[in-house]
C-alpha cells in the first residue's frame, strides 16, 4: 500500500509542463512584440513599454511617442495584433479538436469545409440583409449556420463513403463540400458586385484594420469556445481511443463529440466572419507542437491556443511587410507555409490518427 | 449475488439476429470462456453485456438491471478489454492506464490522488511500473496487452469482459497473460468473461465454457462436458481429438 502511494506520487501525467508553457508563452510574447513594432512608422519596443507604463499610471514613466504614434500604436497595431492572436489561437484549437474527435490527423477547419461554409453564410448575410450594421450583428450567426451545415455534410459524406479509420476520406468529403460552398459563394458574390467588392480580399483571408471593434466582437466567441474545449481536454484523449472504447469507459460519445464540434465550429465561424478564410493554421500549429513536444491532447489543446496566437501574429507581420505598402492576404501567407507542411504531415503520418 | 444474469438477450444487426435468445448466469469470481466458430456472435454478445449495442432481453449486473444504470455507473461495474484496443502512440503507459478512471470522474474533473493511487496499484499489479513513462508506440505486443489489462484494473470494476485477450500473442505470452488474469481473480474476486479462440487454453483456464453457435448458446458447463469431439465436430466443423494431459484437457487438431 505504501509502495503504491509512493509510485502514485511519481505517476507522471504530462499536461502542459512548466517548461513548455514558458516556451510557448515566450514565443507569444516575442510574436506580440514583433507585431507591435513592425510597420512603416518607427516605434521601438522600449517606446511601447514606456507608453504602456504611462497608460498604466506607473509613476515617473512618460511616453516618448507623439500623439500620432500613440494612436497608431493603440488604435491600429495593438488591436490588429490582438485580433491575429484571437483568430490564430481559435483556428489552432479548432483544428486540434477536430483531429481529436474525428480521429483524423488531417482535420482542419479549412479542409473540412467549415471555413467555406462560414464564408458562404457570411456572404449571404452581407448580400441580402438590408443594412450594413444589422449585417454586422448577425454575421457570426450566419457564418455559424453555414459552418454547421458544412461540418455535418463533410462528416456525413465521409462516413457514408469510407471506412471509419480512413483519414483521407473525411478530408476528401470536406474538400468536396468546400468546393461546392465556395462556388455558391462566388455565384452570390458575382450577382452582388456592388455590395460585395470587399469580399474578394476577405475570402482570401485578411485581418481588417478596424481597431478594437472586431476584437471586442470576436473575443467572447473565442474565449467561450476555447474555454469549453480546454476544460474538456481530458475527455478528448479518451475519445481518441475510438467510439466503442470511450463508451465502455462511460463516456457519452455522441453528446461529448457534439459539444466539442459545436464549440470548435462556433469559434471558427466567428473568426471567419471577421477575417475570412485563413487556411492550414489548424494543421500547422497542432502538428508542429506534436513534433516538438509529442504530447497528448491534454497538453496539446492549451498549447495550440498560445502557439496558434503567436503564429498568426507573425504570419500577419509577413503579410503586412512583404510587399509593403501593399498588403498580401494573410490566407495566402498561411497557405504558402501550410500546404507544404500538410504534404509533410500526409507523408510522415500516413493518414493515421 | 450473481455477477451477470442474461435473460433472452437478442441482438439484431442489419436485419439479422446475430445473438439469439441467450440466457446465462455468471457467478461472482467465476472465469467463463465464451467459445464458438467465427461469426458465432461472441464479440456481439460481449458488447451486449457491456451495453455497447442495442439489444432485447434483460442484462443484470451485480443484481442491478442494466437498463437502470447510466453509462458511468455501468462502467464502474464492468470493464472491457477489446480484441484490438486502440493504443494511441502519443500517450504514455501511465496516462493510458489512468484513463481507466474515466467512469469515476465527471466530464470536467481532473484526476485526484485516489485516481492516481488506483492507476499506480494497477501498474504495480502487472509489474508495469518500470514502463510507466514509456510511450505506447514503443511497447511490444505482450507489454501492450498488459497495459490494456492494467487500464481495465484501474477502472476497479468487479466484472471484466475480454475479447480474445491473447489473439495477438505468441504461445508463451498467451500463457503468461492467462496466468496473470487467473492471479488477478483471486484476492479481488474479479469475475472474468473471455471470448477465446484457443480451445485448449479455454479448457485449461476457464471454470466454465459457454459455446455459442449461430448466435445461440448450444452448450454451457465445465470444460469436460462442453469440449467434446462430437460437439466440436458439429459446431466448428473440426476434426479433433480431445485428450487429457496432466489432468487437464487439450484439444488437438487431427488430419484424416
Amino acid at each position: 500500500m505504501e509502495a503504491a502511494a509512493a509510485s502514485a506520487r511519481a505517476l507522471r501525467i504530462r499536461g502542459v509542463t512548466p517548461g513548455w508553457a514558458f516556451a510557448a508563452l515566450s514565443f507569444l510574447a516575442v510574436a506580440f512584440a514583433v507585431g507591435v513594432v513592425a510597420g512603416p512608422v518607427d516605434i521601438g519596443v522600449g517606446d511601447v513599454l514606456r507608453s504602456l507604463g504611462e497608460k498604466l499610471g506607473i509613476p515617473g514613466v512618460t511616453s516618448p511617442l507623439d500623439p500620432t504614434q500613440e494612436s497608431i500604436l493603440w488604435e491600429i497595431r495593438v488591436p490588429r495584433v490582438m485580433l491575429a492572436a484571437l483568430v490564430g489561437g481559435m483556428l489552432a484549437v479548432a483544428g486540434a479538436t477536430y483531429q481529436g474527435v474525428f480521429h483524423n490527423p488531417l482535420a482542419d477547419p479549412y479542409l473540412l469545409g467549415v471555413a467555406a461554409g462560414a464564408g458562404l453564410g457570411a456572404t449571404l448575410a452581407i448580400a441580402y440583409l438590408p443594412n450594413a450594421l444589422a449585417g454586422r450583428q448577425v454575421l457570426p450567426f450566419a457564418a455559424f449556420a453555414g459552418a454547421a451545415v458544412a461540418v455535418v455534410l463533410a462528416y456525413g459524406i465521409g462516413r457514408a463513403a469510407g471506412r471509419e479509420r480512413d483519414a483521407a476520406t473525411l478530408v476528401l468529403a470536406g474538400v468536396t463540400v468546400a468546393s461546392f460552398f465556395t462556388a455558391l459563394q462566388t455565384f452570390v458574390q458575382q450577382q452582388n458586385t456592388e455590395t460585395l467588392q470587399e469580399v474578394t480580399s476577405w475570402i482570401l483571408g485578411s485581418l481588417p484594420n478596424t481597431g478594437w471593434s472586431d476584437v471586442t466582437a470576436l473575443a467572447p466567441y473565442v474565449l467561450v469556445s476555447c474555454g469549453i474545449i480546454v476544460a474538456m481536454r481530458r475527455v478528448v484523449d479518451v475519445l481518441s481511443l475510438g467510439d466503442l472504447e470511450a463508451a465502455s469507459l462511460g463516456v457519452d460519445v455522441r453528446r461529448t463529440r457534439l459539444v466539442l464540434v459545436a464549440a470548435a465550429t462556433i469559434g471558427t465561424a466567428a473568426a471567419v466572419a471577421v477575417c475570412g478564410l485563413i487556411a492550414f493554421v489548424g494543421i500547422i500549429v497542432p502538428h508542429a507542437i506534436r513534433l516538438v513536444v509529442g504530447t497528448s491532447y491534454r497538453g496539446l489543446l492549451p498549447l495550440s491556443f498560445v502557439v496558434g496566437a503567436g503564429f498568426l501574429i507573425l504570419a500577419d507581420v509577413v503579410a503586412r511587410t512583404a510587399l509593403a505598402p501593399a498588403e498580401v492576404p494573410i490566407g495566402v501567407i498561411t497557405a504558402l507555409f501550410g500546404a507544404p507542411f500538410f504534404a509533410f504531415v500526409l507523408r510522415t503520418r500516413g493518414g493515421r490518427a | 449475488m450473481k455477477a451477470i444474469e442474461l435473460d433472452a438477450v437478442t441482438v439484431t444487426l442489419g436485419g439479422r439476429a446475430v445473438v439469439r435468445d441467450v440466457g446465462a448466469v455468471v457467478e461472482r469470481g467465476e472465469w467463463v470462456a465464451l467459445i464458438g466458430p467465427n461469426g458465432a456472435g461472441k464479440t456481439t454478445l460481449l458488447r451486449a453485456i457491456a451495453g455497447l449495442v442495442a439489444h432485447e432481453g434483460h442484462v443484470t449486473l451485480l443484481g442491478r438491471a442494466e437498463s437502470e444504470l447510466d453509462r458511468r455507473e455501468r462502467a464502474r461495474l464492468l470493464a472491457v478489454v477489446p480484441q484490438a484496443p486502440e493504443t494511441p502512440p502519443w500517450l504514455t503507459v501511465a496516462e493510458y492506464v489512468l484513463m481507466g478512471r474515466t467512469p469515476h470522474l465527471g466530464l470536467l474533473a481532473r484526476e485526484g490522488d485516489g485516481d492516481r493511487d488506483a492507476a499506480a496499484r494497477a501498474l504495480a499489479r502487472l509489474e508495469l511500473d518500470p514502463l510507466a513513462d514509456r510511450m505506447l508506440g514503443t511497447l511490444s505486443g505482450g507489454e501492450r496487452q498488459r497495459v490494456v489489462v492494467a487500464r481495465a484494473l484501474a477502472q476497479e470494476a468487479a466484472i471484466v469482459l475480454l475479447d480474445e485477450p491473447t489473439a495477438a500473442l505468441d504461445i508463451g505470452h498467451q500463457q503468461q497473460a492467462l496466468e496473470l488474469l487467473d492471479d488477478l481473480r483471486g484476492p479481488d474476486g474479479l469475475t472474468l468473461v473471455a471470448a477465446m479462440h484457443d480451445l485448449t487454453l479455454a479448457a485449461q483456464y476457464a471454470d466454465r465454457v459457454l459455446m455459442l453457435s449461430d448466435g445461440g448458446i448450444v452448450a454451457d458447463g465445465p470444460p469436460v462436458e462442453v469440449l467434446t469431439e462430437a460437439m466440436l465436430a458439429e459446431h466448428f466443423g473440426a476434426a479433433v481429438r480431445v485428450v487429457t494431459v496432466d489432468e487437464r484437457l487439450a484439444v488437438l487438431p487431427t488430419r484424416g
